[in-house]
C-alpha cells in the first residue's frame, strides 16, 4: 500500500516564469523512509507544500494517506505531521506551552494532549528545558521541539523538510538518532535533505529530484552501482606521480583519472581489498610512501554528479546552508 | 462552529500567554499611549486655545483614544507578518482546523489587548484633567466603540501583515498607513487649518469621525475640527458605524482569503 502518491505535479512561480516543478512523480510505501535528495530549489520544499496541503499545484494529483489531497485537504491535515524548515512554533512561548497549544489544535483533549506533551518531551530529551522559552534553545533543541510539535497526534505520514539544515554537527547526529528511533516505530517518512549522507543514512530509498523533475530513484546501493563500483585512490607527493600513474593503471586496468592539485590518482577496481593491497605492495616495493590510499565507495555526491552532469550547487539566491566544508562532487 | 470558537480561543490565548511570559510587551504597548497623552496634554496643550470649558485636555483624549486603537492595525500586521516569517503560519494551515480561526484569534487577542491600554489611558488622563461630562452610559459606549474601531482596523493590519510576509516590513508599511491616518484628522488640531483640498479628506477620514463620535459621547460640543454642513462632520456617530461596518465587511474576508492563500508565493 503507497502511503503517499504524487503523480505528475506541476508547480510555476511568477506566473509561469519559474518552474518549480515540471511533472514531478514520486510515491513512498507504507512504513518506509523516502528520501527525497535534491540541491536547493531543485524542487524539493515546493512538492513537500503541496503534499502537506500548503500550496496548490498548477496540475498534476496526489494522495496521502489514501486520500486526495486536492480534494479533502482537510482530512489529510488530521493524518500528517510537518516539521523542518518551514514549519515552526512559538519562541516566546515555552516548550511546554507550544506542545500544548498544538496538541489542543489537534483537538486533543486536555488530558490526552497533557499526557502527550509528557512523552514527547521525553522521547526528545526536552524534558528539563520544557518550561523554558523556546528563545532560549539551541538550533538543535528547536528542531526537536519542532519535530515532537509534529508528532502529537501520532501522525500517518510524516513529512520532514530538510530536518537539519543549520544544525551543527552535533545537533544534526542527534537529530538523525532522534528520526531513527521514528523510523523503527514504523511511521511512513518523506524526508528531503540536499545532505546526501543524510539520504543515504536515513533512507530505505532515495529519489534524487533536480530542476524540479525525478531523475532517479533506488536505494542507495542501487544508485551507487549505477555510477560505479569502488575505486582505488592514492595520493603521493608530487615526485612519486608518474609512477602511481602507472602502478594504478596497472591494479585497475581501466582508464585512471588524476587529480594534480589535490596529488591524487585514480581508477576504478573490480577485486576490492585486493587491489588494494596489491597496490600497496607496488608501492613498497618502490620505496614509495603514500600520503593516503584506500579504497572508495562512490559517494552520493558522485551519483549525483554522473545523474546531472552538474555538481550539487546551491542556486545562489537560497539560503546557505552550514555545510559548506562537506566535500561536494569530486 | 464548536471547533471553530475553540481554535480561535486556542489563539488568542497564545498571545494572553505571551504577555504573561514577556510582561515588558503591555508594559510598553501601555506606556507608549500613555506618553503620548503626556506630552500632547503638556507641550501643545498651553499653546492651544480650545475655547472649551476644560481646556484642551477634554478634546484630546478622545483624539488619542482613536489614535491608539487605530495603532492596532501595526501590532497585528507585525506580529502576523513575524509568525508568516517564523513559518508558523504554514504550521497551523497544516493543521487541520478552521481556515479562519487563526486570524480571527489573532484579531480577538489585539482587541483584547486593547481594553488593557485604554484602561491605562483612561485614568492617566483622568489624572491629567480629563472630564467626560456625558452619562456613564454614553461614556461606556464611546469606549465601545474605541474597541469595535480598534478590531476593525486591526483586519487591515491583517492584510498588510500576511501580504508584505517580513517583521521590518510590516512596521514601516503601518508607519506610512497609520501615521497619515491618524494625523490627516481632526484628531490634534483643527481640519479648519489645512489647505482645503485636505480638509475634505480630513472630514471624511473614519478617524476624524470616530474622533468626533467619542466627542459627542464624551459630552462635547463638536466644535473643534467640524467642518460645518459635511455629512461625516454633522453625523459622526452614524458615519463612524458605517466605517466600521464597512472596513469589516471588506477586510474580514479579504484577509481570510489572503491567509488561506499565504503560502503562494
Amino acid at each position: 500500500m503507497k502511503a503517499v502518491i504524487a503523480e505528475n505535479l506541476v508547480k510555476t512561480y511568477n506566473k509561469g516564469t519559474v518552474k518549480a516543478l515540471d511533472g514531478l512523480n514520486l510515491d513512498v510505501e507504507e512504513g518506509t523512509v523516502l528520501g527525497v535528495l535534491g540541491p536547493n530549489g531543485a524542487g524539493k520544499t515546493t512538492t513537500v507544500r503541496i503534499l502537506a496541503t500548503l500550496l496548490s499545484p498548477d496540475s498534476g494529483s496526489a494522495t496521502v494517506a489514501g486520500i486526495d489531497v486536492l480534494k479533502h485537504p482537510d482530512e489529510v491535515r488530521k493524518l500528517i505531521g510537518l516539521s523542518g524548515q518551514y514549519a515552526a512554533v512559538d519562541e516566546t512561548l515555552t516548550g511546554w506551552d507550544n506542545l500544548i497549544m498544538f496538541g489542543r489544535l489537534y483537538h486533543l483533549s486536555a488530558k490526552e494532549t497533557k499526557q502527550r506533551a509528557i512523552e514527547l518531551l521525553e522521547q526528545f530529551a526536552l524534558s528539563d528545558a520544557a518550561k523554558r522559552p523556546i528563545k532560549t534553545y539551541s538550533g538543535g533543541m528547536r528542531r526537536r521541539l519542532d519535530l515532537a510539535a509534529s508528532l502529537i497526534i501520532r501522525p500517518k505520514v510524516l513529512f520532514l523538510d530538510e530536518p537539519t539544515t543549520g544544525l551543527d554537527p552535533r545537533g544534526r547526529q542527534d537529530m538523525w538518532g532522534v528520526i531513527d528511533d521514528l523510523v523503527k516505530g514504523g511511521v511512513t517518512l518523506l524526508l528531503t535533505t540536499q545532505y546526501l549522507e543524510e539520504a543515504d543514512h536515513l533512507a530505505d530509498e532515495i529519489a534524487v529530484i533536480d530542476h524540479g523533475k525525478v531523475i532517479a530513484r533506488g536505494t542507495s546501493d542501487t544508485l551507487k552501482k549505477q555510477v560505479g563500483g569502488e575505486r582505488l585512490e592514492i595520493v603521493v607527493e608530487n615526485e612519486h606521480m608518474d609512477s602511481v600513474k602507472e602502478i594504478v593503471a596497472r591494479v585497475s586496468g581501466s582508464a585512471i583519472n588524476v587529480d594534480e592539485g589535490l596529488r591524487q590518482v585514480s581508477a576504478p577496481v573490480t577485486t576490492g581489498s585486493k587491489a588494494l593491497i596489491e597496490a600497496a605492495k607496488m608501492l613498497d616495493e618502490k620505496g614509495i610512501h603514500p600520503l593516503d590510499i584506500g579504497l572508495k565507495r562512490p559517494s552520493l555526491d558522485d551519483v549525483f554528479l554522473s545523474l546531472t552532469g552538474h555538481v550539487a550547487e546551491e542556486k545562489k539566491d537560497e539560503e546557505v546552508s552550514v555545510s559548506k566544508g562537506r566535500r561536494r562532487g569530486k | 462552529m464548536i471547533n471553530f470558537i475553540s481554535d480561535a480561543a486556542i489563539i488568542t490565548k497564545r498571545q494572553l500567554l505571551q504577555l504573561s511570559r514577556v510582561p515588558e510587551l503591555l508594559l510598553f504597548s501601555t506606556i507608549q499611549p500613555i506618553m503620548f497623552v503626556l506630552l500632547f496634554r503638556y507641550v501643545f496643550g498651553g499653546s492651544i486655545d480650545t475655547g472649551q470649558p476644560g481646556g484642551y485636555v477634554q478634546l484630546l483624549m478622545p483624539g488619542i483614544f482613536v489614535q491608539t486603537v487605530a495603532f492596532t492595525l501595526a501590532g497585528t500586521a507585525v506580529g502576523l507578518a513575524a509568525d508568516m516569517q517564523k513559518g508558523l503560519i504554514d504550521r497551523f494551515r497544516s493543521l487541520p482546523i478552521s481556515r479562519s480561526a487563526v486570524v480571527i484569534g489573532r484579531t480577538l487577542g489585539d482587541g483584547a489587548l486593547n481594553i488593557v491600554v485604554l484602561t491605562a489611558m483612561g485614568v492617566a488622563g483622568f489624572a491629567v484633567g480629563w472630564r467626560p461630562t456625558s452619562s456613564l452610559f454614553e461614556v461606556f459606549l464611546g469606549f465601545v466603540f474605541l474597541l469595535v474601531f480598534g478590531f476593525a482596523m486591526s483586519w487591515i493590519g491583517v492584510l498588510i501583515g500576511l501580504s508584505v510576509r517580513e517583521e521590518r516590513v510590516a512596521t514601516n508599511a503601518t508607519f506610512i498607513v497609520v501615521f497619515p491616518l491618524t494625523f490627516l484628522s481632526n484628531a490634534f488640531a483643527p481640519t479648519t487649518g489645512m489647505p482645503r483640498p485636505l480638509q475634505y479628506v480630513a472630514e471624511w477620514n473614519p478617524v476624524s469621525t470616530m474622533v468626533a463620535a467619542c466627542r459627542q459621547l464624551f459630552g462635547l460640543e463638536n466644535q473643534f475640527g467640524a467642518t460645518a454642513g459635511s455629512f461625516p462632520s454633522e453625523n459622526p456617530l452614524q458615519m463612524s458605524v458605517i466605517y466600521m461596518i464597512l472596513i469589516m465587511a471588506i477586510f474580514i474576508p479579504l484577509s481570510i482569503r489572503k491567509y488561506n492563500n499565504a503560502a503562494k508565493k
